[in-house]
Formats: structure tokens, C-alpha cells, sequence
């Protein structure tokens, strides 16, 4: 049995953590309400918490002021694309890996660990070069190719697909069932939560992203929302801190609700994902 | 089943679909992963500025790099900004976990809160505390003035800017420190905790000498994630100051970033990203090792 903590030293726990969680709460309340303001009031200092009246025009001025309906279908275009291809190209290589006999396959295994230490800071330059050479900059392919297999996807699914016991691959071999039925229709459910993690993690990563697009978009054709967002503050002529946020609440907002509702799996996903 | 002997050609077929279902994937990474690799070390040791052709100069970007006194700068800011967060990270990360270690709704919702910054995107963080962080108007300088203190301005100071993104990169990885850290808390076996606590130890003694060792594996993961991923800095830098004011927050990527597609110094920037490359595996390396080390002591 352990001894019940002190009382005084609950609360003085329970007083902390409640400190700490209202500072991180607290700017997104501040961001929200800065989008309902007039421009007086977000040039009054020191500035006031709440709107005299909220200003719901100025989401149909940010909205109107720059293509977010394009930069919106962009990101959908592109976090769907990548997440689907290392799904399914992690599923097959995983299933290689694990299951599978090849000369070369342990060399072969080696590479993808080593591209899981390669990050996209090492990349880009070169990634640049090329894709301009072969005229694929400024396009979603340039935005989805680079990404469409991951090595972390991999690595996870071989981990999840090695705990499988042989006998159920055997019985469905036995039925004449293809290697591509065994994978999809058996190891794949079986894999489920760690498949269903590595999607999360690697959607929210590829939703967020900026340093990409940053890197092989040109124009407002095939921008993503994180990279709209962000050029709102770089023409902006100072202080229109209300239209900045709206825009801003138009950005964070949608996965703010997403990881409301999926918060556990979210967190598991991401404490997942790195510990393996 | 006992013993199967295959033939050739079912050993064959076996070989043949793990070479097809791996394909794909191994294209993509030689082309968008070893290739540039390999390019951009090639490129390190040119001159060029995306016109004409390159000019070889063995070793004279590394050589360049090395006595700029701008590089100079820049890896001091790299240092600073990488330390500063991971000790505050760590430091915070490790008491909230030790604080939330225990059931209960509201423990759920307050780690909740804390987490979510981590995966609000950093184009979302930024805008969000640069308008925060705003000198004239903004929130922060509001709450400090109504206790007397007069307007700060964190990021335009060149003394302080720095100090504020830390601040900032702090305020949004917390929660992913402390996550870690209470998923090692909860893998500490309760029944070790127990006999301690039966043998009379106080609270302090079964940290010290439990938990703490307990979570070392942890510990030392949090670490190297943590520098790693501080050491990739840059959305932070390019939407929050734009490595300003005077290179006060210049930091590596940024500065990477910044000589190749500012300045179009290739081969400059490709020596600049070699060398990071390098300091990356070695830290790598050295995660790799003590995890070995660890997992064989582990092992009977």
C-alpha cells in the first residue's frame, strides 16, 4: 500500500500543474479574441481581454484577402497524398522485412535506418536542384514525392508485422491467398494500432509543415495553409493584429478540435512513434 | 509443420516479392535521401551561385566557413538557443511528469492542456506569440504593466530575442518532454516503490534512488531527441524574427537556409550543411551506443 500524499501537498501539486496549464491556454483565448477586435481596440494599450463587440467580418476580410480556399484544398491534397503512400509503401516494405527471406535484406534494412537520421534540413538543397532540373518545382508532386515513403513507417510497421504469429500466415497461404491478401487483409488488422499511429503522427506532421513548401513552392497556386498563413504577418503594414489572428484561428483551430476529441490516441501516437 | 525443404524456385518467388514489395520504397529513398546526400557533399567542395558552372575549390568552403566570423556567430546562437531549451524542457517536462504521475480525470485534462501547443503547428506558435510578444500593444507588456514594469521588447532587443524564442520553443515542446518522461514514470515498476516505501525510505531517498536511476534510458532519450530537434530549429526563427535583429537569432538551418537561397552561395551552404550532417550522426551515434549498452545489460 502507498501512503496517501499530504493534502497541502496535493493541492500545492494540483495549484502548479493548473498554473502551467493555464499558461499554455491562455494565448489560444487571447488569439481568439484578438480576431473578434476592431482595429482600436488591438492598438489600445495595455489591451484589453475581451471585444466591445465581435468583429465576425473580419474573418470574411482575411478570407477574402488572400486564397484560402486554394491554400486549404493544397494542404488537404497533400497530407491525404503523403499519408496514403507511406501507409501503403510501409505496409509492403514492412511486410518484406519482417516476414520475407532476400539476399540483401538485412544491407537493404540498414538503409532505411539510415535514412531515419537523414532529416530534411540535409536534404533540401539538393532536393531543390533537382526538382527544378526535372521543372517539378512549384507543383503538388514536388510537395508529395519527397515524402511518399517514410522510414520511421517502416520501421514500425516490420515491429508490429514480426509479432504476428507464422501460423495465421501459413493457414491463409495454405487457402492460396496472394501476398498481397496477406498483408492487407490479415497483418494489417492485426497491425492496426500501431498503423493508425504512425497515420496520426505523420499527418499532423505533414498538416503543420512549412519548411518544405517553404522550400519548393512558388506561388499561391499550390501553397499550403501554414505557409498562407504565415505571409499574411509578411505583407502586412503593421498592426492589423485582429485579421492576422482570425487567420491565424483559421490555421490552429481545426486541429485544436481534432486533438480534443482524439487527445489519448493523439498522445500515444507521438510518445509511440519516437520511443520504438 | 516440421522441417519444410523448399525447392529454387519457391525460394526464388520468395526473393522475387521481397524485392518487389521493398522497391518502391527504396526509390524513394535513394532519390530523395541518399542522392542528395551524396550531391550535396559533392557540391561542398564548388563555388557556385546557380548560374554558370561550378568551380572546384577543394576544400576552401570549409576553409571559409570555419574563419567567418558570421558562422562564428551563428554556432554560439545554435548552442545557446539548443542548451537553453532542452534544460528548460527537461527541467519542466520531468517535475510535471512527477506532479501528474497519478490517476484521476483532471490529472488527464491537465496534461492534456499542457501537450496540445505540441502539435499546433509553428507557423500557428509564432504568429500567435509575436503578437503576444508585441512591444507596443501586446498581452504580455499589458499583464507586466499592471505590475509597474515598463514595456519590454523581446524580440526586437538583440540582447533579448534569443532568450524570448527559447522562451517560446519551451512554451510548445514542454508537454512533449513531459509525456515522455510519465510514460517512463509508469513503466517503473509500483512494487519496487512499494518495498522502499515499506523499508521506511522518505520520499526524497525512493526518487533519488529509484526513480531516478529507473529513468535514466528515459532520461538520456529525452536529451538526445531534444537537442536534435533543437538543433533543426528554424520555422521558429523565419516566422518570428527572420534571424534579427542583427543576427541575434541567426541559428543554424536558418543560417543554412539563408546562404543558399538569399545569398545563392551553394557550395557555401552545402559545406555548412555537411558539417551539421556530421555533428548529427555523431550525436546519433552516441544514442545508438548507450542504448545498445543498455539493452545488453538488460538481457540475461
Amino acid at each position: 500500500m502507498r501512503t496517501e500524499t499530504h493534502p497541502t501537498l496535493r493541492a500545492a501539486a494540483l495549484a502548479v500543474l493548473t498554473l502551467v496549464a493555464l499558461l499554455e491556454v491562455t494565448p489560444y483565448l487571447w488569439m481568439m479574441t484578438t480576431s473578434l477586435k476592431s482595429l482600436p481596440e488591438v492598438t489600445t494599450f495595455p489591451p484589453t481581454m475581451w471585444p466591445l463587440s465581435p468583429q465576425w467580418g473580419n474573418y470574411v476580410e482575411v478570407w477574402g484577402s488572400a486564397p484560402f480556399g486554394s491554400y486549404l484544398v493544397s494542404s488537404l491534397v497533400v497530407t491525404v497524398s503523403i499519408v496514403a503512400l507511406q501507409s501503403v509503401l510501409s505496409c509492403l516494405a514492412g511486410y518484406a522485412f519482417a516476414r520475407l527471406r532476400f539476399r540483401g535484406r538485412d544491407a537493404l534494412f540498414y538503409v532505411v535506418i539510415a535514412c531515419l537520421i537523414i532529416p530534411p534540413q540535409v536534404r533540401f538543397i539538393s532536393i531543390f536542384l533537382l526538382l527544378d532540373t526535372v521543372d517539378l518545382l512549384n507543383t503538388y508532386a514536388a510537395q508529395i514525392l519527397p515524402h511518399a515513403s517514410s522510414a520511421l513507417g517502416i520501421f514500425l510497421m516490420r515491429q508490429a508485422f514480426l509479432a504476428v504469429p507464422q501460423e495465421l500466415i501459413d493457414a491463409a497461404k495454405v487457402d492460396g491467398a496472394s501476398t498481397l491478401r496477406v498483408i492487407f487483409q490479415i497483418m494489417v488488422p492485426l497491425a492496426a494500432p500501431t498503423l493508425v499511429a504512425f497515420m496520426l503522427f505523420s499527418a499532423v506532421y505533414h498538416w503543420n509543415d512549412y519548411f518544405w513548401p517553404l522550400i519548393v513552392t512558388l506561388d499561391e497556386t499550390v501553397r499550403p495553409l501554414p505557409l498562407g498563413v504565415a505571409l499574411l504577418r509578411e505583407q502586412g503594414t503593421g498592426a492589423r493584429w485582429h485579421l492576422i489572428m482570425a487567420g491565424n484561428v483559421i490555421l490552429v483551430v481545426p486541429l485544436l478540435v481534432v486533438f480534443a476529441f482524439a487527445q489519448r490516441r493523439i498522445v500515444k501516437a507521438f510518445v509511440f512513434s519516437s520511443m520504438k | 509443420m516440421g522441417t519444410q525443404r523448399r525447392g529454387g524456385g519457391a525460394r526464388w518467388r520468395e526473393a522475387l516479392t521481397g524485392y518487389g514489395l521493398v522497391l518502391p520504397s527504396m526509390a524513394v529513398f535513394a532519390v530523395f535521401y541518399l542522392y542528395p546526400v551524396a550531391h550535396t557533399l559533392y557540391l561542398s567542395f564548388f563555388n557556385w551561385n546557380l548560374t554558370g558552372d561550378p568551380k572546384p575549390v577543394g576544400l576552401g568552403n570549409y576553409e571559409a566557413l570555419l574563419s567567418d566570423e558570421v558562422f562564428g556567430e551563428v554556432l554560439v546562437n545554435t548552442l545557446t538557443y539548443s542548451l537553453a531549451t532542452v534544460a528548460v524542457t527537461m527541467v519542466g517536462g520531468l517535475g510535471l511528469a512527477l506532479l501528474l504521475n497519478r490517476p484521476g480525470r483532471v490529472y488527464g485534462v491537465l496534461q492534456a492542456c499542457i501537450f496540445t501547443s505540441y502539435i499546433v503547428s509553428w507557423v500557428g506558435v509564432s504568429l500567435l506569440w509575436i503578437w503576444m510578444l508585441d512591444a507596443q500593444f501586446g498581452p504580455v507588456n499589458g499583464v507586466l504593466s499592471a505590475f509597474g514594469v515598463s514595456p519590454v521588447d523581446w524580440l526586437g532587443d538583440p540582447d533579448l530575442a534569443l532568450w524570448s524564442l527559447v522562451g517560446v520553443t519551451s512554451w510548445k515542446t514542454v508537454g512533449y518532454d513531459m509525456v515522455l518522461f510519465l510514460a517512463g514514470l509508469q513503466s517503473i515498476p509500483v512494487d519496487t516503490l512499494e518495498a522502499a516505501e515499506m523499508d521506511g525510505a522518505s520520499r526524497w531517498q525512493r526518487f533519488w534512488s529509484i526513480t531516478f536511476p529507473q529513468l535514466m534510458p528515459t532520461t538520456l532519450f529525452v536529451l538526445i531527441t531534444s537537442v536534435i530537434m533543437t538543433f533543426q530549429g528554424f520555422d521558429v526563427v523565419r516566422v518570428m524574427t527572420q534571424g534579427g535583429p542583427v543576427r541575434a537569432t541567426t541559428i543554424y538551418v536558418y543560417f543554412i537556409y539563408e546562404q543558399a537561397f538569399g545569398y545563392f552561395k551553394v557550395g557555401y551552404a552545402a559545406a555548412a550543411v555537411v558539417l551539421f550532417f556530421v555533428v548529427l550522426l555523431g550525436v546519433t551515434l552516441v544514442q545508438f551506443r548507450l542504448f545498445d549498452r543498455q539493452r545488453r545489460e538488460e538481457a540475461p
